[in-house]
């Protein structure tokens, strides 16, 4: 059982505090990837996990047992760092079989396990190769294929593919997600690109100045953001936020004012807000769309568009000072200039309170 | 017809640099090449101005110099107390310089400076007290106290070499290392020590030779028994008035053996002296 809980754990430098209090758990074979901006404590709290830190207080543990002081190696799990960390002096059969050398595996079960690594990662005919004759690719592929000759519990990613140029990235990006179904193994990964985490998480951790700002599924996060910051986080193009004032409401329904002085209804119970609060609309570049100006939610003059082939990505400036970054068909002609219209899908729109969290749409109340 | 002549300024600053260098070389070697010389030289001729370019070499300094001391006993001396100081300053450098590389904490620097201003004290300002502390602890003329002394005396400047090696190392490895499940002695004897072979042979050269060139404490702290080759040389200077032929094949043979070890590993010298210039 790989099952992974970590409770109030946290970890100061001096009088810096890091981690402030972390909660998670993590499932049997799941894989997990903890998002957020740099700085934010990702490898902080992976490599508490991992036993590289100490932490100041808090617990974690591991199928059941607590390893909070355990050293490393006692933990049963293997970690590759975004630096590979690979030894230079060694070749790579001698890297990936180090671990079970020190472990004392008797030398007819470490060639089995290297032969079966290299083979999952298609190493096998670079095994004699010292790690400066490898590419970034491969030497990324060591760095996993040492982790996988151990057989751990949980496999710890630090970044592991930010050294790595854009397609490379996607290329393995996608040989860790068939690996993961392949080993079955529980994986913790951290990155700071939200695309990466979206693709390849089971469940994703979103993270913000020592804190979890919310745990779910991608599409959880992606359409009930807990708060602004996470809003703002997940998804490309950005989530565009305007502020607004609460002008009344009644039943099932909220009616807001921006700036521009347009009205806008949306399905949210005004229960949890009083008319007068100051509120944000987030809405995402997907579901808006470029209309006419004469019967628009808002009105605005369309700065660059940016063709992607698929999709068109219209810069929208409306009053106040906002930009709309609103996303339209690969076909899209637009005027630089030109006024426009913009119309929005109020049903998937966010509404956020002062402080940034957000107020429960029905449709979430709803599922 | 411009770029002709171009090319060949280029050819002549080419010619005016290598001489340059040659002549430098030349000037740094030329007393070494003297003193060898000089050592097959008689003694009148060696005295003699203009110097003489000119001569039939002869061996009879060499004779004298082994027919008056036991060579043997001398180089011994040198080789053992360079070889200990070495090993010894070693074992204490390399941890120390493990810590302050890999956990490094806001005062690190300042020792390291620290220990690095240690060698700026003359050592003659401390001969009196050391001198003494030999004495009432039985350390004189022995080869023990001189290992101690080149020891301390190197110390600093090995510690801050291999600490510039350590510090190129990145500490991913060494995590990685601990998470594969070494102990801190694999972790430093199976990854550490073989990534920086190269900077740890340069700064055992550089300590083999400096413990082999010492005189100041050898002069004064050791008498027959423990004395190595630099006070066979200083023998020969200072009781009989001077003899150039005779000090100069003794000074030859006192050099021959670092002469010829550094001839043989220079490369490896100059590779890990440029370090991180270089890789
Ligand atoms: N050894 C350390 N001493 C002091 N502060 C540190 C140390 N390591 C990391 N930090 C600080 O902890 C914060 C979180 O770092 P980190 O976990 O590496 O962030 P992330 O991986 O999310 O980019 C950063 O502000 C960083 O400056
Ligand atoms: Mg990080």
């Amino acid at each position: 059982m790989a099952e992974l809980k970590i409770n109030a754990l946290r970890k100061s430098y001096g009088d810096i505090e890091i981690l402030k209090g972390i909660d998670l758990h993590i499932r049997d074979h799941e894989f997990v990837v903890f998002v957020g901006p740099s700085g934010c404590g990702k490898s902080t709290l992976l490599r508490s996990i991992a036993g590289l830190e100490e932490v100041t207080s808090g617990q974690i543990v591991l199928g059941g047992r607590d390893i909070t002081g355990l050293k490393p190696a006692e933990r049963d799990l293997a970690m590759v760092f975004q630096s590979y960390a690979l030894y230079p002096h060694m070749n790579v059969r001698k890297n990936m079989s180090f671990a079970l050398e020190l472990a004392g595996v008797d030398k007819a079960t470490i060639e089995a396990k290297v032969k079966d690594a290299a083979r999952i990662l298609e190493l096998t005919h670079l095994l004699d190769r010292k790690p400066k004759d490898l590419s970034g690719g491969q030497r990324q592929r060591v760095a996993i294929g040492r982790a996988i000759v151990r057989h751990p519990q949980v496999f710890l990613f630090d970044e592991p593919l930010s050294n790595l140029d854009a397609a490379l990235r996607v290329q393995m990006r996608l040989e860790l997600a068939r690996l993961h179904h392949e080993l079955n193994a529980t994986m913790i990964y951290v990155t700071h690109d939200q695309v990466e985490a979206m693709t390849l998480a089971d469940r994703v951790v979103v993270m913000n100045q020592g804190r979890i700002e919310q745990v779910g599924t991608p599409l959880e996060l992606y359409h009930h953001p807990v708060n602004q910051f996470v809003a703002g986080f997940i998804g490309t193009p950005k989530m565009a936020f305007i502020p607004a004032r609460v002008i009344g409401g009644q039943g099932h329904e909220l009616t807001i004012q921006l700036p521009s002085g347009e009205h806008l209804t949306l399905p949210r119970s005004p229960d949890s807000i009083h008319v007068g609060a100051e509120v944000t609309l987030g809405i995402r570049p997907e579901h808006m769309r470029i209309v006419s100006p004469e019967n628009a939610n808002l009105t605005g003059q369309l700065d660059v568009t940016e063709h992607l082939g698929s999709d068109t990505y219209c810069h929208v400036n409306i009053d106040g000072g906002h930009t709309l970054t609103v996303r339209q068909g690969g076909d899209y002609e637009g005027r630089f200039g030109e006024i426009v219209g913009v119309d929005f899908d109020l049903s998937r729109a966010h509404l956020f309170d002062s402080e940034g969290n957000a107020l429960d749409s029905v449709t979430r109340q709803a599922a | 017809m411009i770029a002709l002549s171009q090319k060949q300024r280029r050819v002549f600053s080419q010619i005016a640099l290598t001489a340059a260098a040659w002549s430098v070389a030349f000037i740094i070697f030329f007393p070494i090449l003297w003193m060898v010389l000089t050592s097959f030289k008689t003694e009148l001729e060696a005295f003699a101005t203009p110097p003489s370019l000119f001569f039939s070499p002869t061996l009879e300094n060499y004779q004298e110099v082994f027919g008056r001391s036991d060579y043997m006993h001398y180089a011994w001396n040198s080789v053992v107390i360079s070889m200990g100081a070495t090993l010894l300053g070693m074992l204490l450098a390399v941890p120390a310089a493990y810590a302050m590389a890999f956990y490094e904490t806001k005062r690190t620097q300042s020792t390291l400076l620290w220990m690095l201003s240690t060698k700026m004290l003359p050592p003659v300002g401390v001969l009196v007290p050391i001198y003494l502390l030999f004495k009432e602890s039985g350390l004189l003329d022995t080869r023990t106290g001189l290992i101690l002394i080149y020891t301390l005396i190197n110390l600093p400047i090995m510690v801050w070499m291999i600490y510039t090696y350590f510090k190129e190392i990145p500490k991913d490895i060494l995590e990685a290392c601990r998470m594969d499940g070494a102990t801190l002695g694999q972790e430093i004897s199976r990854v550490l020590l073989p990534m920086c072979k190269g900077g740890l042979a340069s700064t055992v050269l550089l300590s083999l030779i400096l413990c082999w060139n010492e005189a100041f404490w050898s002069l004064n702290l050791t008498a027959a028994n423990a004395a190595p080759l630099t006070a066979l040389i200083a023998s020969y200077s200072s009781p009989e008035g001077l003899f150039w032929a005779k000090l100069s094949a003794v000074s030859t043979l006192a050099c021959a053996p670092i002469l010829i070890f550094g001839w043989i590993s220079q490369k490896q010298l100059v590779r890990g002296l440029s370090f991180g210039a270089v890789k």
